[in-house]
């Protein structure tokens, strides 16, 4: 252990597996109070809820995580952006699949019903072919075969996907909007603090810390 | 950030089955002041209004291929925006609600308005069990064992007059007990309200009890509205005013959005929610949904009722 704190190429990889492991209790949890029927007296509803709120929490704080470091100076909570990103797609996958094949029952014609006619399934099934070109070039290889402008562009898809999924949260409650109320004024916060007129004076000035640039913006 | 559900009672809180077995004894014991000093708290049940005594009410008949939601889950999932917008709030929060005394006021259009005392409203020989379908209007649904009244027998004492043609329904307003109130979530007192013809059908009840005991305060102690063909918000809880009147009563999920809540909410696969299907529902208990039935499967009691009506326009 003491010898994974001496570098810092040991203490990020204790950080990054560290939270690794703290994104998948969710759905360790989940599965745990399913098994033991704690999950309400409709299971199936309260998970569909839980892994959608999983979900627009781990991409809301994906896109928390450039303004932290701007205001905070950590540039240790970059290399998180991806996997955290990741795992809000994972979860938003898992989501997607409780819909279709538990609370649906595989029944195409009303998928696809509810697709077209409800709102709230048309912007959060846009959301998710949103999150797909952006789930599959997440590689590194896929990174460099892109090149790192058109990268950049290409993910700054991720400023319209979780303002969508707040979106879809909203219109789905049924009166008392205090939690999707909660991710759009922090959606709101994330996204405006990357206006350019927040960007100055915020960047962290001064040889210490332009010593490890942090190459993205997005 | 972590939203548990609720943790299961240890077997250390569980009250002892013989305290809870003899609660009617231990509480008449109470009353008369022999074991007042010395009586355990725990031996009330908690969420149940004490006091009301044994339920005597002339058993139901479960409808054909139907099985009982369970108590605990009937308990434990409720819309009782009063104590919360969660389906475990109302479970969590309804125990500080005290209950005694009650009286429902009856007033308006009537001959012989009236306060009804809720120990009058229970008397021996006037309850029946009724086992419903429950179906709310989020696509979720049980099977209920109510004892209740038929509100046209409440309705018959007071005598409505001509000019009677709607019912219109009050909830308890409480905010220091019923802590939901304290948030403008709806516009509270909650209020729903019934046609005459409606109310006086014979399926229309005013539950009192549940599962052969008085209502959990969750349900809607110690008296509440059930109306089988209709979604399950129509079933105004803790009733505290009934009125009789000659205009359509306003209703609070239709003050809080008219084009989602219609005046009617009859169960209806036919008239989708704007914003989600009403052609299937899944029964607490089970993992795939089922088809929902016109009038929640009443339609042979109550569809004349809406004879010659567009529905899609009344929802």
């Amino acid at each position: 252990m003491r010898a994974l704190l001496a570098t810092r190429k040991g203490r990020a990889a204790l950080v990054w597996w560290s939270v690794w492991v703290l994104c998948l209790t969710p759905l360790l949890a989940v599965v745990y109070w399913v098994g033991t029927d704690q999950m309400t007296a409709d299971p199936v509803a309260r998970s569909l809820r839980y892994l959608g709120e999983w979900g627009l929490r781990l991409l809301v704080i994906g896109l928390a995580l450039t303004p932290l470091k701007r205001l905070s100076g950590w540039c240790w909570v970059m290399p998180l952006r991806r996997m955290i990103g990741l795992y809000g797609f994972f979860y938003v996958c898992l989501h997607l699949l409780t819909y279709v094949v538990i609370d649906q029952g595989l029944d195409w014609d009303a998928i696809w019903k509810d697709i077209v006619k409800r709102p709230y399934i048309t912007i959060g099934f846009a959301a998710f072919l949103l999150l797909l070109p952006l789930a599959i070039t997440s590689t590194n290889a896929m990174m460099k075969r892109l090149g790192c402008k058109r990268w950049l562009r290409l993910h700054r898809l991720c400023y319209v996907i979780a303002p969508l999924g707040v979106v879809h949260y909203d219109l789905l409650v049924k009166a008392d909007a205090r939690w999707p109320i909660f991710y759009g004024v922090l959606t709101i916060l994330c996204l405006g603090a990357r206006l350019p007129m927040f960007q100055r004076g915020t960047r962290p000035s001064g040889p210490a810390r332009e010593a490890r640039p942090v190459p993205s913006q997005a | 950030m972590l939203i548990r559900p609720t943790k299961p009672v240890p077997e250390n809180e569980v009250t002892d089955a013989r305290l809870w077995l003899g609660r009617r004894q231990v509480i008449a014991a109470a009353a008369t002041g022999l074991l007042a000093a010395s009586l355990p708290a725990a031996a009330t049940p908690s969420g149940s209004a004490p006091g009301l005594g044994a339920l005597s009410f002339t058993p139901g008949k479960l409808p054909a291929g139907e099985t009982l939601t369970s108590r605990d889950k009937i308990t434990s999932y409720n819309n009782f925006y009063e104590f919360g917008t969660d389906k475990s709030d109302p479970a969590e929060n309804a125990g500080a609600l005290k209950v005694l005394p009650w009286t429902v006021t009856v007033e308006g259009e009537c001959h012989k308005p009236g306060q009804f005392a809720i120990e009058d409203l229970i008397k021996p020989g006037s309850l029946q069990e009724r086992i419903y379908r429950h179906r709310c209007v989020e696509g979720w649904s049980m099977v209920i064992p109510w004892i209740g009244l038929p509100l046209a027998s409440l309705l018959g004492r007071v005598e409505p007059t001509g000019n009677a043609k709607y019912v219109a329904f009050e909830t308890l307003l409480r905010p220091s007990e019923m802590t939901g109130q304290n948030s403008h979530v709806l516009d509270w007192p909650y209020r729903e309200g019934l046609r005459l013809d409606e109310a006086m059908n014979d399926l229309t009840l005013l539950a009192v009890g549940l599962y052969g005991d008085v209502l959990p305060n969750q349900n809607g102690t110690p008296i509440r509205l059930v109306v089988p063909w209709k979604y399950g918000f129509k079933g105004a809880k803790s009733i505290v005013r009934i009125r009789l009147q000659e205009q359509m009563p306003q209703t609070s999920w239709n003050m809080y959005a008219p084009g989602e809540y219609g005046f009617y909410s009859n169960v209806n696969p036919d008239v989708d929610h704007p914003r989600w299907s009403q052609r299937k529902e899944r029964r607490v208990g089970e993992v795939f949904r089922r088809e929902t039935l016109k009038f929640n499967g009443y339609g042979e009691q109550v569809a004349s009722l809406y004879a010659g009506m567009d529905l899609k326009v009344n929802y």
